[in-house]
């Protein structure tokens, strides 16, 4: 609407349709956040509901019951998930941060390209069909399941969101704080570690720790590689068992305890997955208040 | 355009300290010894051409303002000094630019860039305390003792009038202090590694004007040990502290006098435009 140009003094307001049409998508906007909000309310309270019978120190401390008997816990799964996250991220962090202060810092034009094509269909690949890849490349010439395989799995595919979102903190330092480095005699490395990545750290820490979030419950990839175990997995050659796995094979049992098992098993795995990311969220916010005084 | 070189006429380059300013009629004086020579300079962005055929001396010790549009090269000039604009893809540079007796182009960069310093439009404060933001150029090189830095920090700080107003919260974040205050610590952290000169660039367009009388202040100061030039698009603020004052239009070098010639009675039709407002 144009406001009309009347030569009057006296201010012109919006004429009423504005005013509806401003109600009607605030309404909307609102609605759709607070649909947004409820899913994740729903499937918490939800898990909870059916899980809470199971949800006991048992659950933490004891490993899984034989069938037919009650009681028995999921500590084996708890600790193969923990053992999986850290070798993953072992190799995907690493790897990349590296990629990541490389394609920010150093790649030009048909390198950067290639990198950023090749990491984006990366980040596309099936987690199943990474399964099988690693499956075939550590699998198939050990000759057994291993918490390595399922590590190297989640690794992999750990490394294309922590190479992008390293990258994009990295790009959102503003070049005057790079040539301010430079000015004083400081080299284009030195500058990259002593200024550049020091005022991106909070962002980057939070990228990988919600990457980490993100592959925590990958479950088909695990299938091929860390296979699962009723006991504890000693080392790192074994088969393992992991939170969403567990959950998979409990669900689709005829049992009506391993069902409560796995609605309980889901609450923690994504209980854990939201501590996480609200710590992540709590690091950023700190370190937006430490640059911005 | 052979007369604009007339008071620095490219055989007498050799001997600039010599050259005599034009215009001055019954009081020509001396030049000081230059602190950079620049003949025949071109700049390219890639093919847009920023600098044409710039030649002009500027003098050791004073402060030489470069004034003039938006767009006209004045900037590009003065990040040519320090070679930031060697950081900026698809540039190209022609024509030689002398520091002191040196060519500019043989020394390494960041070797340039400790002893020609430069402060920008905008306060650059790192993500550090406020300590470690001035000690930042001496941690590059030198190995020094932490006696030695925290006496330099103080020195540096004081030579940039911040020093009384930080002296209690050193190890504070940079981010804390006033726009003002940050674009100081910013002359203090350049200071720190004792450059021979100091190049500003608008360093007082993002600041209140009590913030801008302080810097103007330091600059008499800071003249006593340092060349300093400095671009601005405030008319006022170069005749206040400039010594030297050199008009650019569009990637030319229209003038460059003794500021109070500029100011009063400029050669050029455009300087006299343009300082009387009546473009740019």
């Amino acid at each position: 609407m144009i406001v009309s140009r009347s030569s009057s003094n006296s201010p012109s307001y919006p004429p009423r349709s504005r005013k509806i049409i401003n109600y009607i998508m605030l309404s909307l906007t609102g609605l759709c956040t607070l649909l947004v909000v409820s899913v994740l309310l729903t499937i918490l309270v939800y898990l909870l509901w059916n899980g809470v019978h199971a949800l006991n120190l048992n659950f933490f401390t004891k490993l899984p019951a034989p069938v037919g008997q009650s009681g028995g816990g999921v500590s084996n799964a708890i600790i193969g998930t923990l053992k999986l996250l850290a070798l993953a991220s072992a190799i995907g962090v690493p790897i990349g941060l590296l990629g990541g202060i490389y394609l920010s810092e150093f790649a030009g034009g048909w390198s950067a390209f290639t990198v950023r094509y090749t990491t984006d269909l990366l980040n596309g690949v099936p987690s199943v069909v990474m399964g099988i890849f690693v499956y075939t490349l550590v699998v198939l010439p050990m000759h057994h399941f291993s918490t390595l395989a399922g590590g190297i799995a989640l690794g992999i595919m750990m490394i294309p969101i922590a190479l992008r979102s390293t990258e994009d903190f990295l790009r959102a330092v503003p070049r005057s704080l790079r040539e301010g480095g430079l000015a004083l005699g400081a080299s284009k490395s030195e500058t990259i570690f002593t200024i550049v990545i020091p005022a991106a750290i909070y962002g980057i820490i939070t990228g990988i720790m919600l990457d980490v979030a993100r592959v925590a419950g990958e479950t088909a990839p695990l299938l091929f590689t860390a296979f699962g175990n009723q006991f504890n997995s000693p080392g790192w050659l074994q088969p393992t068992a992991s939170l969403p796995v567990v959950i998979y094979n409990y669900a689709i049992s005829p049992y009506d305890e391993w069902h409560q098992q796995a609605w309980a098993a889901g609450f923690v795995l994504l209980s854990g997955l939201l501590v996480v990311s609200i710590i992540a969220r709590l690091i950023l916010a700190r370190g937006k208040k430490l640059s911005h005084g | 355009m052979k007369t604009l070189m007339k008071p620095f006429d490219l055989s007498q380059l050799s001997k600039a300290h010599e050259v005599r300013f034009a215009g001055s009629e019954g009081m020509e004086e001396q030049l000081p010894w230059p602190q950079f020579t620049v003949a025949d300079l071109n700049f390219f962005y890639g093919r847009q051409q920023a600098l044409k055929n710039i030649n002009l001396i500027v003098p050791n010790k004073r402060v030489t303002a470069f004034i003039g549009p938006s767009g006209c090269g004045k900037t590009t000039l003065l990040r040519t000094f320090n070679r930031m604009n060697e950081t900026i893809p698809g540039t190209r540079v022609e024509g030689s630019i002398r520091l002191a007796e040196k060519d500019l182009f043989s020394v390494p960069a960041t070797t340039l860039r400790r002893v020609v310093g430069m402060v920008f439009q905008k306060p650059t404060p790192f993500p550090k305390s406020i300590f470690d933001n001035v000690a930042y150029g001496l941690h590059l090189e030198h190995r020094l003792r932490r006696t030695e830095i925290a006496d330099k920090v103080e020195q540096s700080l004081r030579r940039a009038a911040l020093w009384d107003e930080v002296k209690d919260k050193l190890n504070q974040s940079a981010n804390g202090i006033s726009g003002g205050q940050q674009q100081r610590l910013c002359i203090a952290r350049a200071l720190a590694v004792d450059p021979e000169v100091l190049l500003l660039d608008e360093p007082c367009s993002a600041l209140d004007p009590i913030s801008t009388a302080k810097i103007e202040d330091l600059l008499f100061e800071l003249k006593k040990f340092c060349t300093i030039i400095i671009v601005t698009h405030n008319m006022l603020q170069a005749a206040r502290v400039a010594d030297y004052v050199g008009f650019f239009l569009s990637g030319e070098l229209i003038e460059l006098n003794r500021s109070k010639q500029i100011f009063q009675n400029p050669e050029k039709q455009e300087t006299q435009d343009y300082i009387t407002g009546r473009f740019g």
